[in-house]
């Protein structure tokens, strides 16, 4: 446990922030910090050690606007097994239904003694919206289409753990990347620690401008296939289409369903992750997602460590900055 | 009335190709001399290193009264016209209940004229209830002073209501200015679709939901002769489309706002939902198309779409926050410092669009300093610093993108039908 928090203690040196609104804002430094320290508190866990008091006496809110299973529980467990106090916050009994807005909901919140607001939103900028607004830490935990940064750091913590390295592997996003925050946190995180990237799907979810990130885009995963370490499945976010950008679910799983007959024609030693929930026959068949290539369930169980250091690195480091975002009104 | 010499300007009358240092007589609330011998009585306005034009004119404004008084009045509204130098403003219909009757039309310019502040033409709604199904009655509204027809905040989305529109405004020989967007397009669009949109993760609103209309309208103007003025031009097939509508002969003109040729998507990346209008802000290629749109003569009017929200509406997650941004205010040093001091407008140019080419399309004596017209005049200082501040503005509504932005150039004397409304630095 000592020497687990010397680790600790020393990765913790190099950290200033206080928000975690983006891998975008975040250098490959400020990543593999996360990532480093995500580590530590994994193989604690492997080794038994659950239960830590870097953050007791802290409190931690998990504002959540949208429904979630696994983040929300993710970071209630990983604040709980760090000390801290959390708050659930469940937006459809809160005043927000009597017409008070998201940032006096915050602030009421905050003025309760708030160290740490963990916010889920169907809207882009919500987390921004509320950094603007609060003096504690601001973690997005998913907003709309724009980012889900823990989700992405657990992804690459995976790839890392089970692959060794993240720098010269090519990871495709194969399914709705228009609307995955997962794909964009993704994106930036492997990016930066060098990766190549191939974002994949039908025409209409995959524009042409993804290249301009420097991601490649293809629109058949059969043509990719053979190239790549990684197979990262997206869900299709049918809540958050307009109109079904294809024709039929199962054309799309014709085209881009991973499935056994397609699994033959990867790499000996590919790695399929997906951020889940997965819809089981769209994105993947189950002898997939249940075979030895999978580290579906690993995953969550690296989100937990990735939130752990996560919510440490943010509300206990000193000389925190604000993420330089512009001020609002 | 007092006499009023404004002395020592150089004095830029687009109407009458005039670009001279003259000395300007205001008698009776007329232009009464250039040049006069002083009778010693006169209120002396040193214009010394100023410009002076014809008062400008906004022909795109929300004033919100009736109905939406918590974002503007009329009061509050014509006040911070002045201070932006536009002696006259033409507002949009979409009030509540909008202005589709001879009642509202009175309502609003008695309310003007009661403020006193500026001038205020009304633009009424093409189409009654602005539902964009029944033609209002337009020949009453003319009647009573309606300027122009428009639903903006909507385009007239039925083709044929359009149609008739044109056929019916021939008329009266008044323009139908329509805010061009196919909702289809556009539906949960918050910003404009493109590079920064798809990094953000926000629905996007693509530039063909504008052009494509634009294409639209231009083809009915043209087959029925009528009069299209395209209101808030803000991508480059528009530009494109217009440009080439105009070389055939089409009856259409258009008009562009300060912050559409001056900001990009790029402000997005804030979040702050002082950048969120409609039509949203473009990228850089269609900001570019704009501004040769504006240096070629495409693009004959900025305005400035002033669209005042309260703060407790902004001050939400974007897709639930309202669009708009207020403008009077700012513009005319954006004018000055995007358009005329990189060299792409003259002084004159840019003058022209902002008073004698709006009032030529809504048919109104106004935007000249012709002997005898209106003494409608700005006092302009191009060079002076001012940082805007939210809370300085006049507007009662504060949701400006250009907050903390340090601008060049102010009016600093306007004078409408001969009584001095603003003077910088003084309540006037």
């Amino acid at each position: 446990m000592d020497e687990f928090q010397s680790q600790l203690l020393e990765l913790r040196a190099g950290w200033s922030r206080r928000d975690l609104l983006g891998l975008e804002e975040l250098s490959a430094e400020e990543i593999v910090c996360i990532l480093d320290t995500a580590e530590v508190f994994r193989r604690a866990f492997d080794q038994g050690i659950k239960k830590w008091s870097l953050l007791t006496g802290k409190t931690c809110v998990n504002l959540f606007f949208e429904n979630s299973t696994r983040t929300r529980n993710s970071f209630s467990l990983a604040a709980r097994r760090l000390g801290a106090d959390v708050v659930d916050f469940s937006a459809a009994t809160s005043s927000l239904s009597k017409g008070e807005t998201v940032v006096d909901t915050a602030r009421n919140l905050e003025a309760m003694g708030i160290d740490a607001v963990v916010v889920r939103h169907s809207t882009p900028g919500t987390p921004h919206l509320l950094a603007k607004s609060l003096r504690c830490s601001v973690i997005n935990a998913g907003d709309g289409a724009h980012e889900h940064p823990t989700q992405g750091l657990l992804d690459i913590l995976t790839i890392r753990r089970r692959l060794g390295r993240v720098e010269g592997l090519t990871v495709a996003l194969v399914g709705d990347i228009a609307h995955s925050r997962t794909a964009r946190s993704n994106i930036w995180g492997l990016k930066k620690l060098g990766a190549h990237v191939i974002v994949c799907g039908p025409s209409t979810l995959v524009s042409r401008d993804w290249e301009k990130l420097g991601v490649e885009y293809s629109y058949s995963l059969d043509e990719i296939l053979p190239r790549v370490d990684v197979l990262n499945l997206l869900r299709i976010q049918f809540e958050r289409q307009t109109r079904r950008p294809f024709p039929s679910v199962r054309e799309y799983a014709l085209l881009y369903a991973m499935n056994a007959e397609r699994l033959a024609r990867t790499k000996p030693g590919i790695l399929i992750i997906a951020p889940g929930p997965i819809n089981r026959g769209v994105e993947v068949t189950a002898d997939v997602a249940d075979g030895e290539h999978s580290a579906i369930l690993d995953q969550v169980t690296n989100g937990v460590a990735v939130r752990m250091a996560v919510l440490w690195l943010l509300t206990s480091a000193p000389d925190q900055k604000r993420s330089p975002v512009k001020a609002c009104l | 009335m007092e006499r009023i010499l404004i002395r020592g300007g150089r004095v830029i009358d687009p109407s009458q190709g005039l670009d001279d240092n003259i000395d300007i007589l205001i008698e009776d609330g007329k232009i009464a001399a250039y040049n006069p011998t002083a009778r010693g009585d006169e209120r002396v306005i040193d214009a010394r290193g100023k410009i002076v034009s014809p008062g400008l004119i906004d022909m795109h404004v929300h004033l919100r009264e009736p109905g939406h008084e918590d974002d503007e009045t009329i009061a509050t509204g014509t006040r911070a016209a002045v201070a932006g130098g536009f002696t006259s403003i033409a507002c949009c219909p979409n009030t509540d209940p909008p202005i589709d009757t001879p009642a509202t039309v009175e309502f609003v310019r008695q309310k003007a004229a009661r403020d006193g502040h500026c001038n205020v033409y009304v633009i009424a709604c093409v189409s009654k209830d602005r539902k964009g199904e029944e033609l209002a009655e337009i020949g009453q509204l003319v009647a009573v002073g309606a300027v122009a027809f428009s639903d903006d905040g909507a385009p007239v989305y039925d083709p044929e209501l359009m149609r008739r529109a044109f056929e019916y405004c021939l008329m009266f020989d008044k323009p139908v200015c329509n805010h061009c967007e196919i909702p289809e397009l556009t539906r949960n669009g918050v910003m404009h679709e493109g590079l920064v949109s798809l990094i953000l993760g926000l629905p996007g609103i693509p530039a063909a939901a504008e052009s494509v209309m634009v294409a639209r309208d231009i083809a009915l103007a043209e087959a029925t002769g009528g009069r299209l003025h395209v209101m808030h031009v803000s991508t480059l097939g528009s530009v494109e489309a217009i440009r080439r509508a105009k070389a055939r002969g089409v009856r259409v003109t258009a008009e562009v706002t300060p912050h559409h040729f001056t900001l990009t998507d790029e402000s997005l990346r804030a979040f702050d939902s002082n950048f969120k209008m409609n039509p949203p802000l473009r990228s850089e290629e269609h900001v570019k198309a704009c501004l040769e749109g504006l240096r070629d003569g495409t693009i004959d009017v900025i305005a400035t779409d002033h669209a005042p929200h309260a703060k407790e509406k902004k001050m939400q997650e974007l897709d639930r926050a309202p669009f708009g941004v207020v403008g009077l205010e700012t513009a005319l040093p954006l004018v000055i410092m995007r358009l005329i001091k990189p060299g792409i407008l003259s002084w004159s140019e840019a003058l022209a669009k902002l008073t004698i080419n709006p009032a030529r399309i809504l048919g109104i004596p106004k935007g000249t300093l012709q002997i005898g017209a209106d003494a409608d005049v700005t006092v302009i200082d191009p060079d002076v610093r001012w940082m805007v501040e939210p809370e300085q503005l006049h507007s009662k509504s504060k949701n400006t993108p250009f907050a903390g932005w340090a601008l060049e150039g102010r009016a600093t004397v306007v004078i409408v039908g001969g009584v001095i409304k603003y003077q910088l630095g003084e309540q006037a």
